[in-house]
């Protein structure tokens, strides 16, 4: 049991990392790596919105959208998933509404600091993203909370990685057309070849 | 006319949405490794942002500001149901593929972006070509990126045998790099350092006169 756990926890976190090898959340990705600080501030909003978003989806998920489901309450032959899309984005938004009044009102430096790219963590792939892989893959409610998490904080590993290769890269001669977003797209693809050795883990 | 004009062809040579604005790079990297894919992703962006492009304009005088971010994400989650529906229905295998994609549409940065930043300001006409105009550009880029990566990673085009590949008793060694992750990182990469370049060149001269 708690082995399946774990094995799911470093599943999500270094074979199918979010960022590097499903290309999800890339605009925040590379838009908001530029600063260490930033970086790691981001990283844990977006944990925190994963772990919580996952589950309440999968809650969802199980009792409203799976298929089939509906005929426990007396409901046959109807099947609303095509709506899920719609109710997966809606619980994201406001989940994410929360913890920006939740920060403004308790971290307020945290929130200076995101600025605006806490009401984009809405439109982040990776959270919309672990949300539908979760339900195509039919996670249990426990699952979906390692998932969650795990998913959350691969991609929060990856963006603090790119932050820090950025912060030295201030220092060197880029080509000129290279400047600014192809340089980290280089370094994001070969971050990507470096977590590519993982996925030679059996588990 | 010149307006219209500009706002159509925009986005697809001067302004792309990929190469400039930088945004939408997550399905641009996911979807690429089959040019069939890339091609129906780019439709589907194409209709999606256009579509909600138009609607948002349509009511931009109506939404408060204070709610327009949802606003604008259910109108544009309701016509990527339509297009997701649609694949299932007439291109299965297609959407068997995109799998988790198509929904992921709904968190292009693309379409909240051009929502936010055009349709919220402008008529409904002007909003659909930008629409259009972004889609195009988007989709472009993507069809350049899946023709690359299915050519080297596979020797196919379309499921065309191009180079015959070794196996087939020909010469071409597939490389499968290009079908993994990294590669869409290196491909966008180099695209965006032309395209940079060029425009740093085109300036140069610019002044210069």
């Amino acid at each position: 049991m708690i082995e399946a756990y774990l094995s799911l926890l470093v599943k999500s976190i270094f074979l199918e990392n979010m960022a590097l090898s499903f290309f999800l959340g890339m605009c925040t990705f590379l838009a908001v790596s530029k600063n260490l600080d930033t970086a790691k501030g981001l990283g844990v909003a977006v944990v925190v919105v994963q772990t919580i978003t996952v589950p309440v989806n999968n809650i969802l998920y199980q009792y409203i959208f799976k298929e089939g489901v509906l005929a426990n309450y007396g409901f046959d032959n109807i099947n609303i998933g095509f709506i899920s899309l719609v109710v997966y984005i809606g619980v994201i938004a406001g989940i994410v509404q929360i913890l920006e009044m939740v920060l403004d009102r308790f971290f307020p430096k945290l929130y200076n600091a995101l600025g605006i790219f806490l009401p984009l963590i809405t439109v982040n792939c990776a959270i919309l993203g672990g949300t539908l892989f979760m339900a195509q893959r039919g996670y249990s409610f426990g699952e979906s909370v390692v998932y969650g998490f795990g998913s959350g904080f691969g991609w929060a590993l990856a963006i603090v990685g790119l932050a820090g290769i950025r912060e030295k890269m201030r220092y060197s001669d880029v080509p000129r057309g290279l400047e600014g977003l192809g340089i980290v797209f280089i370094a994001a693809g070969i971050m990507a070849v470096a977590f590519m050795i993982f996925s030679g883990i059996q588990l | 006319m010149g307006i219209k004009r500009d706002t159509l062809l925009g986005p697809i040579f001067i302004n792309n949405p990929i190469t400039i604005q930088v945004l939408g790079i997550c399905s641009s990297l996911a979807v690429t490794t089959q040019l069939k894919t890339a091609l129906v992703m780019g439709l589907s962006v194409t209709f999606v942002v256009a579509m909600s492009n138009l609607l948002i304009s349509f009511m931009r005088n109506q939404i408060p500001s204070s709610v327009r971010i949802i606003i604008e994400m259910t109108v544009i989650a309701s016509f990527v149901i339509i297009i997701d529906q649609f694949l299932k229905a007439y291109l299965f295998e297609v959407s068997k593929q995109l799998s988790v994609f198509v929904g992921l549409i709904i968190t292009n940065c693309i379409l909240m972006g051009r929502a936010e930043a055009f349709a919220l300001k402008n008529p409904p006409l002007l909003s659909f070509l930008d629409g259009v105009g972004n889609g195009i550009g988007y989709s472009m880029i993507l069809v350049i990126v899946g023709f690359i990566r299915e050519l080297f990673g596979t020797g196919k085009v379309m499921g065309y045998q191009i180079f015959k590949t070794l196996n087939d008793g020909g010469w071409y060694i597939p490389n499968g790099m290009f079908l993994l992750a990294p590669s869409g990182f290196f491909i966008i990469a180099v695209i965006i350092w032309f395209v940079r370049e060029r425009e740093i060149s085109l300036k140069n001269k610019g002044g210069k006169k």
